[in-house]
């Protein structure tokens, strides 16, 4: 009897944990979901983008301690929250001088419609960030000092750890004002009839390149996010991106190609599976179990939980 | 004629054998072990690109997960000879039988996805390893010294035999490679890299082929994989299945040229030096500089050259221009059967046909039979269901169950578009579908695959299909991609005439053509249905189809509202009303008007 219940307090934790991960997987995900859903450019450096916001609310908490007036509580997060405008300061312009040269109208008559260019464009910003990073910054792991990070709540018998459950709030919050975004907003409206359908939308004069632009800024904007999120319960160096950007395209393809919404479905589903895995399976398989999942998901719906199946011949 | 197209297979081995010795030579003079191990990374890594291309480059399936079967490959071979003590002379094939094993089972699900879909699936399957060899406690594996038989463990004191030794395997892999692009396997894959439907409806049987592509990507990988741990000594799950190692295969073919074999050894060549030297030269000044510096100089590259090295120089030094004397065409002689009595056999016959996408019957309860010889219209309004109709014809959809397609008598249900065609039934498409990147007479060969033995013999039916609708001589050697609308709609044509087929299925072959050509068009079909070819065409113009057709089925909504000859269907007043509308229905009312 006392196995059942100990095993029932397991599950219950895992499930917890999971869905606090997965919350803010889910908004990393919807992050390299508006790029992917819009641009349908496969962006490798996308875990890059969430590293810098994670030390962008580094440097701004405790590096160079611009937040500190703001106290040990209030500080990480809005750190994580400022991280947000910065790095879409950066991918706007990044897209602008760089990306949009190999994206958009330019390439559709490209072989493969400019893939190659793109992959290969997206694997050096990769690399110069990572090792820009490690120039900048360092290679010592750290994290952002919370006290948050070191409490939980307690729930009966389940933990939950404050600085996960302040980033799920969060997370969640941010992943619904996107969503009114996307619904209520006329730009955010051209944005999500461009992800659905991006020649349809250049037909109805939704601006491509301005759309690619602003869907570029916001994805990597709301992954730095994200990640300011995440580095206040988890240390991280400039290599970080590579761990988490496979997590992303892993969610992004669950939820579903051009479903901005179904990425941050996508996204919590990893999180619980890869919290819920640890049940049954050891640790270091963890992984393994994501990328299993993710497999036996995409053969039973090869278009993603909220993808469409609809394609003309 | 075979000779152009095998044309210059021999100046290749030439240039691959000259590459080897001069590579070779030059590593001979390099004393420095240190610049030896980059000689030989470089010819690892392009074996590498090689199996990438060989996948991703000739099909246009793109993977990121090429690092499973390299790692699959060293493993293998590391795992047999410090378990059991196998010499790497036999672990490295029972290596690269594992690979294509692993191919086989992970191509069967993964080909069903497409696309983006397709890629990043392909890039779970060497992290899931990577994860499971580090469970299981292959952290770190070293192959042991054999001081006793060096050579029969395939080690050697001279680093120099290691590069002679990727050298072996990287011209093997260069000249598979060049084996397949000139092959009727590599041209099949180029089809279906270039549209899918389009190749399965030419006959070419596009699963497998892809299956044959990730067997031997799979093959050379593996290969690679048992190489590159002979020469480490020691393998990790990092170094083995990690992302570095898909994405270099990726890199070098990107930066070097896809789809050509060259094109990896050039972007191994370039790239592996290049990051090398900058981590030595740079990397204790200020470590990361050389990875910024390896970024940047992709970057530039791929901007300036983004097809790759290799075609950026072809285009600017060695512009591929057409035959300057080009091959006269003897006129073919056309087959001699002539056109059957009006009471012949049925040669295609439909029975209670539907097919629902959902709710919508598209195809809803159709029968209808083609006598053999004859020119069958199916006409209707836009979205009467005419070309699901073909779809479900030649096989892209299955018919709901109960329905029966019969041709010369044999069912066709639940046969395959590539099958379908190779029973003789050929088809075009409402918008055409050319492999743009191809020539013209490389379009209709792709077809013409379908009803010819040997490459010769798809040449020689494929110059026919063309002298066939007046496109020989020189526009047989224009690229696909620049042609007009007539003259596309000429080059389906031909493609699928070329394996001569038996019927037809022309989907509005007369679209968007001006006077004079519709009636060359005309005039060809009738040729065409002369020699002896049933023709089932879809329009939705009556004009031109009451010229041409012997017959016509009417569909709208999906149902077969009318059939018979033009004359008793035009009058058929549901019919007009379906067409014309109700506006018309007063006019035919009123025979002043």
């Amino acid at each position: 009897m006392d196995a059942l219940k100990w095993f029932l307090v397991d599950f219950l934790q895992a499930l917890a944990a999971g869905l606090l991960v997965g919350g803010t997987y889910g908004l990393m995900c919807v992050g390299l979901g508006i790029i992917f859903g819009v641009m349908r450019v496969v962006n490798f450096a996308h875990g890059d983008f969430m590293m810098l916001g994670m030390y962008i609310a580094f440097y701004l908490v405790t590096g160079f301690g611009v937040l500190a007036f703001m106290g040990p509580y209030a500080g990480p997060i809005v750190g994580a929250i400022l991280a947000g405008p910065i790095v879409f300061v950066f991918g706007w312009l990044l897209h602008r001088y760089l990306i949009a040269r190999v994206t958009g109208v330019r390439v559709v008559t490209a072989e493969a419609e400019g893939h190659y260019a793109q992959i290969i464009l997206t694997l050096g910003v990769s690399l110069i960030l990572q090792n820009g990073g490690l120039i900048l910054f360092g290679s010592v792991p750290i994290s952002v000092q919370t006290p948050l990070s070191r409490e939980s709540w307690e729930l009966g018998p389940i933990f939950l750890n404050q600085a996960r459950t302040v980033s799920f709030v969060l997370a969640a919050a941010f992943a619904i004002a996107l969503y009114l975004f996307l619904s209520r907003v006329r730009l955010g409206k051209a944005l999500r009839a461009a992800a659905d359908n991006p020649i349809a939308a250049a037909y109805v004069g939704v601006d491509v390149d301005r759309s690619h632009r602003l869907a570029f800024g916001l994805g990597v904007g709301i992954t730095a996010v994200a990640g300011g999120l995440i580095a206040s319960s988890q240390s991280f160096q400039p290599y970080i991106g590579f761990d988490f950007v496979v997590v992303m395209f892993a969610g992004v393809i669950l939820g579903g190609l051009g479903s901005i919404l179904g990425a941050f479905w996508g996204g919590l589903t990893i999180g619980l599976v890869q919290q819920m895995s640890t049940l049954v399976l050891p640790y270091q398989l963890q992984n393994t179990a994501i990328f299993v999942v993710f497999l036996l998901i995409i053969f039973f719906w090869p278009r993603g939980m909220f993808g469409r199946t609809w394609e003309r011949t | 004629m075979t000779a152009r197209l095998h044309g210059g297979v021999r100046k290749q081995y030439g240039l691959i054998a000259a590459f080897a010795v001069a590579y070779l030579l030059l590593g001979l003079l390099v004393r420095n072990s240190y610049y030896q191990l980059i000689m030989t990374l470089v010819l690892v890594w392009a074996t590498m690109g090689l199996s990438w291309n060989m996948l991703s480059g000739y099909s246009g399936m793109i993977s990121f997960g090429q690092a499973a079967f390299f790692g699959l490959g060293g493993y293998t071979m590391t795992i047999a000879f410090v378990k059991f003590g196998v010499t790497p002379w036999i672990g490295m094939p029972l290596g690269v039988l594992v690979g294509v094993i692993a191919a086989v089972i992970i191509g069967i699900p993964t080909f069903r996805l497409r696309g983006h879909y397709f890629a990043l699936s392909m890039l779970a399957y060497p992290l899931a390893m990577l994860y499971v060899f580090e469970w299981m406690g292959y952290q770190e594996v070293s192959l042991p010294m054999m001081r006793e038989h060096p050579v029969a463990y395939a080690q050697f004191a001279d680093p120099r035999t290691y590069m002679a030794f990727a050298m072996v395997l990287l011209v093997a892999a260069m000249i598979l490679s060049l084996h397949v692009e000139r092959s009727r396997f590599g041209r099949s894959l180029l089809a279906i890299k270039q549209n899918e439907p389009a190749a399965a409806a030419a006959g070419i049987d596009a699963p497998r082929q892809k299956m044959y592509a990730i067997m031997l990507s799979a093959a050379i990988a593996a290969a690679a994989g048992g190489l590159y741990a002979n020469v480490l000594l020691v393998v990790t799950p990092q170094t083995m299945f990690g992302m570095l190692v898909s994405a270099q295969a990726l890199i070098v073919s990107l930066f070097g040229g896809v789809g050509v074999f060259w094109g990896p050894v050039i972007g191994a060549a370039v790239l592996v030096p290049l990051a090398e030297i900058l981590h030595g030269e740079l990397g204790h000044i200020v470590p990361g500089i050389q990875g910024v510096v390896y970024g940047l100089a992709i970057i530039v590259i791929i901007l300036l050259a983004p097809e790759g090295i290799y075609w950026k120089l072809r285009d600017r030094f060695f512009p591929v221009r057409p035959p300057t004397s080009v091959p006269r065409v003897a006129a073919a002689p056309a087959p001699a059967a002539a056109k059957p009595a009006a009471d012949a056999a049925p040669a295609l016959t439909l029975e209670r046909v539907t097919l629902a996408f959902g709710g919508l019957r598209a195809v809803d309860d159709v029968s209808l039979a083609v006598k053999a010889g004859s020119i069958h219209g199916i006409i209707g309004p836009n979205g009467a269901g005419k070309t699901t109709l073909f779809n479900v014809i030649n096989g892209f959809l299955a018919p709901a169950a109960g329905g029966s397609i019969r041709f010369e008598g044999a069912d066709l249900v639940g046969l395959k578009p590539h099958q379908i065609c190779r029973r003789g039934i050929g088809r075009t498409f409402q918008v055409v579908r050319a492999f743009p990147r191809m020539t013209v007479l490389e379009n209709v060969i792709t077809g013409a695959y379908a009803g010819a033995a040997t490459d010769a013999e798809a040449e020689e039916l494929a110059l026919a299909a063309l002298a066939r609708v007046g496109l020989a001589d020189e526009q047989a050697y224009a690229i696909a991609g620049g042609l007009t609308t007539k003259q596309l709609r000429l080059m389906e044509l031909a493609r699928a005439l070329a394996p001569r087929p038996r019927l037809l299925l022309l989907d509005e072959t007369l679209a968007g053509l001006g006077h004079d050509a519709l009636e060359e068009m005309l005039g060809i079909i009738r040729q065409v249905n002369r020699e002896g070819v049933t023709i089932v065409i879809i329009e939705h113009t009556m004009h031109a189809m009451v010229k041409l057709a012997d017959r016509f089925s009417v569909l709208d909504h999906g149902r077969l509202i009318a059939s018979g000859t033009p004359a008793e269907v035009v009058r058929d007043r549901a019919v007009i009303e379906a067409y014309l509308g109700k506006k018309w229905m007063d006019r035919v009312a009123d025979p002043v008007a």
